[in-house]
């Protein structure tokens, strides 16, 4: 008769190992959960601080502050709405500018690119992403606003500046730098990461799809209008309000062009402010005040306006990920 | 009898045409500013590659020559300090989204803050370490500097470490479960290890996006003329330096300015590429 | 088997079926039973996935489990080292006595009950490590052993799965540079490291091809001299090769039980002999 292999006298040093790993998970589960909730710890300090620290500001000025054109620093007068303005029109044009180029480069890569050059040309877009903004800026100060200046605005104001109502969005001295200018160099910034964005969303169309509309005789520009961009428009959007959301908050590629002038002109070629612009020139130098306060303000608004950009982002993007199954 | 009209065939040739030309032009343009970008900077920072540009400090106002020597270790060592402390705090965070988060609230909004994160604006994160920080303690230091670059460098690193993670096959941990394994064994020994190369490309692409950040760093490292390593104390750093150089007067600051251009973009796309290389033989595993 | 034998046998056994409460037995008074499931019952969600399941487990036997797919018999197997404990929404009711203690108890050490039941999946799954790394994972888990003394265990649990020729001289290279089949032994070579009682094998050879399979299912044959094996197999014919007990399953519940032979040759419910000729699933 074979011996039962019955163990449940368990080896004691075993009972014992089992019961330290017991309590060595509970201490791996919180704290792993405790650095995740660091993430989120930050962003509610963050939202804290910058209220904290703009109250001063808003309760002299009032929520009209941001509503306000004034930014006299010797006698203390602030309002938000210059800087708020050069941010928001800078960003428009930056996308104007990108969102038909990406959507181009996109449909190139996904439809038009040989094999090949798949891989390596998506990799160049990818790269262009990940160039710091700073060296948009100084391309745009030295290289790019120079050459604006002499070829591109006479020609602006010679064409569209002739059309009745437009003249005066190209009005003023060709100096290159400005606010057009720096919505040229904020496009040129945004336009890789629309573009990959763009391609990773037109990638995950099924190919089924296409080829029954390529088998009826579409032609490659009717298959992206009527079959890939309805498939993908919830994601199309969230792409471009990611880089809406990025562009509102850029700082560098926007502060050496931007021309750094406390006033709001309809002239495009006229300088300006961005929001970033302003904290990046003058944080260093302001005293705790309505200055300093004002600048948090301003930072407060920034934060508050990408914060909403960002999250219907998401909200678009999460919606097309639900509908198709998909990850982006 | 054909009812088939040509001229509709045509004009939709057409529409085709005009559609294809203009994605092609598209990324010729998109390229072409690649190039362009890149041309001017080696053309402009190519000249100020020299020996004394590693190992000279900033030149003050007026003098000539001089080179970045702080400025770069100074940037060394407050990435290097992010990463530091950044890694291990992604990495966890990262874990606990994948292995634990699988079915509550507090995961889902953790991830879509986290995201939110990723693409917040950098100058804001300067802005709420100065006021943290600096204030506080009434100067300027490294050590603010690091804080908020890992503040930007956390972010990067938890998605992508979770995403990694989502990649092991539930077999490979039920298979370390059925051994008797606990889950934190589970998730270092077997999951993470499995993951490695992929949680390792996470680190590269933040320490990438770090080391070309000016914004955060305006406020809290501030800049420093003189070589320092004191941490405590502001910090020489790259991108501050170019900011400051290329807006000035002086020709020998915009030339330093340029080369410090330089070296940081082919820093941050070295490391791009490396972490692509590693990724790709990950997955072609 | 010889008719006389055959006959023997027949008499002697009771079949279970859902609803009845039988309790299948042997007629060999010795053995012990590893396992005694009582009225089991197993929930995905609201879906029922198991049915009233009654059944004993011999020690040191073979038991397996067929049917189509969907019947439950991975799901039965994954409750007997309750790996379904990793999934919420996931339950089991019912008693099951390890030699004697309820392993479905609350409160019971999870993680110590799967290192003495141990499980190999239908995918090879080989840690990402070295062959000996593989081996020693699971053996450090619980047990502290000396440099020399792992080497001895690793190269045991290598030679218990016929794989120690193969691997002897790799043993630092990972194992994922194994073909299939040896990927599957060194699975094998990690559950019985730890020593285990009983081993269940979950379709251990469906991603394999003929050879590799033949040669685990001489393993099989070796490894029941020392532990108890419950395997669940989609082969029939493997089924009748490698087990000493079979259970038959459908939709849930367990249709039939008894002595491979007898379920085989003369099965005793009709939808047993259905399935086994082959006039469905």
């Amino acid at each position: 008769m074979e011996a039962a292999l019955s163990n449940n006298a368990v080896n004691p040093q075993v009972l014992s190992i089992a019961r330290q790993q017991r309590v060595l998970d509970r201490v791996f589960k919180y704290s792993t959960q405790f650095f995740a909730l660091s993430v989120l710890l930050t962003l509610l300090g963050i939202i804290a601080s910058l209220i904290f620290n703009a109250a001063p500001a808003l309760s002299k000025f009032g929520f009209g502050f941001f509503t306000t054109v004034e930014w006299d620093i010797i006698n203390g007068e602030f309002g938000g709405l210059i800087a708020i303005y050069g941010t928001v029109i800078t960003s428009v044009i930056a996308l104007l500018i990108a969102v038909p180029l990406s959507f181009g480069i996109a449909v190139f890569l996904t439809e038009m690119c040989p094999q090949a050059l798949k891989r390596p040309l998506g990799t160049a877009v990818e790269i262009l992403a990940a160039v710091p903004s700073i060296i948009y800026g100084m391309f745009g100060l030295f290289i790019f606003a120079p050459l604006f200046a002499k070829y591109i605005q006479p020609v602006l104001a010679g064409t569209f500046g002739q059309i009745p109502g437009l003249g005066i969005f190209f009005s003023g001295a060709f100096n290159g730098i400005g606010i057009l200018c720096a919505g040229l160099i904020l496009a040129m910034m945004v336009l890789p990461f629309i573009a990959s964005v763009m391609r990773d969303v037109f990638e995950i169309v099924p190919p089924v799809l296409k080829e029954s509309a390529y088998g009826i005789g579409c032609t490659t520009w009717e298959v992206v209008k009527n079959v890939v961009l309805p498939y993908t428009k919830t994601g199309v959007i969230g792409g471009i309000m990611l880089g809406l959301g990025r562009a509102l908050g850029e700082t560098m590629a926007v502060t050496f062009v931007i021309g750094n002038a406390h006033k709001i002109s309809p002239s495009l070629f006229a300088p300006g402010n961005s929001i970033a612009s302003t904290l990046a020139n003058e944080f260093g130098e302001a005293e705790v005040g309505l200055h300093y306060s004002s600048l948090f303000a301003l930072g407060l608004a920034l934060f508050v306006i990408t914060f909403v950009v960002l999250t219907l982002a998401k909200i678009m993007l999460m919606r097309m990920e639900a509908n198709q199954g998909a990850k982006t | 009898m054909s009812t088939r009209d040509p001229s509709l065939f045509a004009k939709r040739k057409r529409a085709n045409a005009i559609g294809l030309t203009f994605s092609i032009t598209a990324m010729l343009i998109g390229m072409a500013f690649l190039l362009w970008i890149l041309a001017i900077l080696l053309w402009n920072g190519f000249s100020a590659i020299s020996p004394s540009l590693f190992f000279a400090s900033t030149p003050a106002p007026g003098t000539d020559g001089g080179g970045l020597a702080n400025a770069i270790v100074g940037s060394l060592m407050m990435v290097f300090f992010c990463a530091f402390f950044s890694t291990p705090i992604g990495i966890l965070a990262g874990i606990y989204l994948s292995e634990y988060g699988e079915n509550n609230k507090f995961s889902e909004v953790t991830r879509f803050v986290t995201d939110i994160m990723l693409s917040a604006p950098s100058i804001v994160i300067g802005l709420f370490v100065y006021a943290i920080i600096v204030y506080n303690v009434k100067h300027f230091s490294g050590w603010a500097g690091t804080v908020a670059l890992s503040l930007i460098a956390i972010p990067v690193v938890v998605r992508t470490t979770e995403n990694m993670l989502k990649l092991v096959p539930t077999t490979l941990r039920e298979a370390a479960f059925a051994l008797g394994a606990p889950k934190w064994k589970v998730s270092m020994s077997v999951v993470l290890r499995a993951a490695k190369s992929g949680v390792i490309t996470g680190v590269l692409l933040a320490i990438a996006r770090v080391s070309g950040e000016t914004a955060p760093l305006l406020f809290t490292a501030l800049n420093n003329q003189f070589f320092s390593t004191n941490m405590n104390a502001p910090m020489a750093n790259l991108p501050v330096v170019i900011f400051q150089f290329a807006m000035s007067p002086y020709d020998n600051w915009v030339s330093l300015a340029w080369g410090g251009a330089l070296l940081i973009t082919f820093t941050v796309l070295g490391l791009n590429i490396l972490a692509r290389v590693l990724l790709r033989e990950k997955v072609s595993v | 088997m010889t008719t006389t034998m055959k006959s023997m046998f027949h008499s002697d056994i009771n079949q279970s079926s859902a609803g009845e409460g039988h309790i299948a037995h042997s007629t060999d008074t010795t053995a012990v039973n590893a396992l005694e499931i009582k009225n089991l019952n197993f929930f995905y969600g609201s879906f029922q996935g198991l049915k009233n399941i009654n059944l004993n487990i011999l020690e040191r036997r073979v038991t397996a489990f067929i049917g189509p797919s969907g019947c439950g018999k991975s799901t039965l197997l994954r409750t007997l080292n309750r790996m379904y404990d990793l999934y919420p929404g996931q339950r089991a009711e019912g008693e099951i006595n390890f030699y004697g203690e309820n392993i479905l108890e609350k409160g019971k050490d999870v993680n110590l009950l799967r290192s003495r039941i141990g499980m190999v999946f239908q995918k090879p799954t080989p840690f990402p490590m070295s062959i000996y790394e593989n081996i020693a994972f699971g053996v450090r888990l619980y047990e502290r052993l000396s440099k020399a003394e792992m080497d001895e265990r690793v190269e045991w649990a290598l030679n218990k799965a016929a794989l120690w020729t193969e691997a002897k001289d790799k043993l630092n290279q990972s194992g994922l540079s194994l073909s299939g089949g040896q990927q599957q032994r060194l699975c094998i070579a990690r559950g019985v490291a730890v020593k285990p009682s009983i081993l269940l094998l979950d379709e251990p050879t469906s991603a394999l091809d003929p050879i590799s399979t033949a040669k685990i299912e001489e393993l099989i044959n070796e490894l029941k001299k020392d532990y108890t094996i419950a395997i669940v197999t989609h082969n029939m014919q493997q089924a009748a090769r490698v087990s000493d007990f079979t259970a038959y399953m459908y939709l849930g519940e367990l249709i039939e039980y008894g002595k491979t032979d007898q379920i085989f040759i003369k099965p005793a419910k009709k939808e047993t002999e259905d399935y086994i000729t082959g006039r469905f699933g």
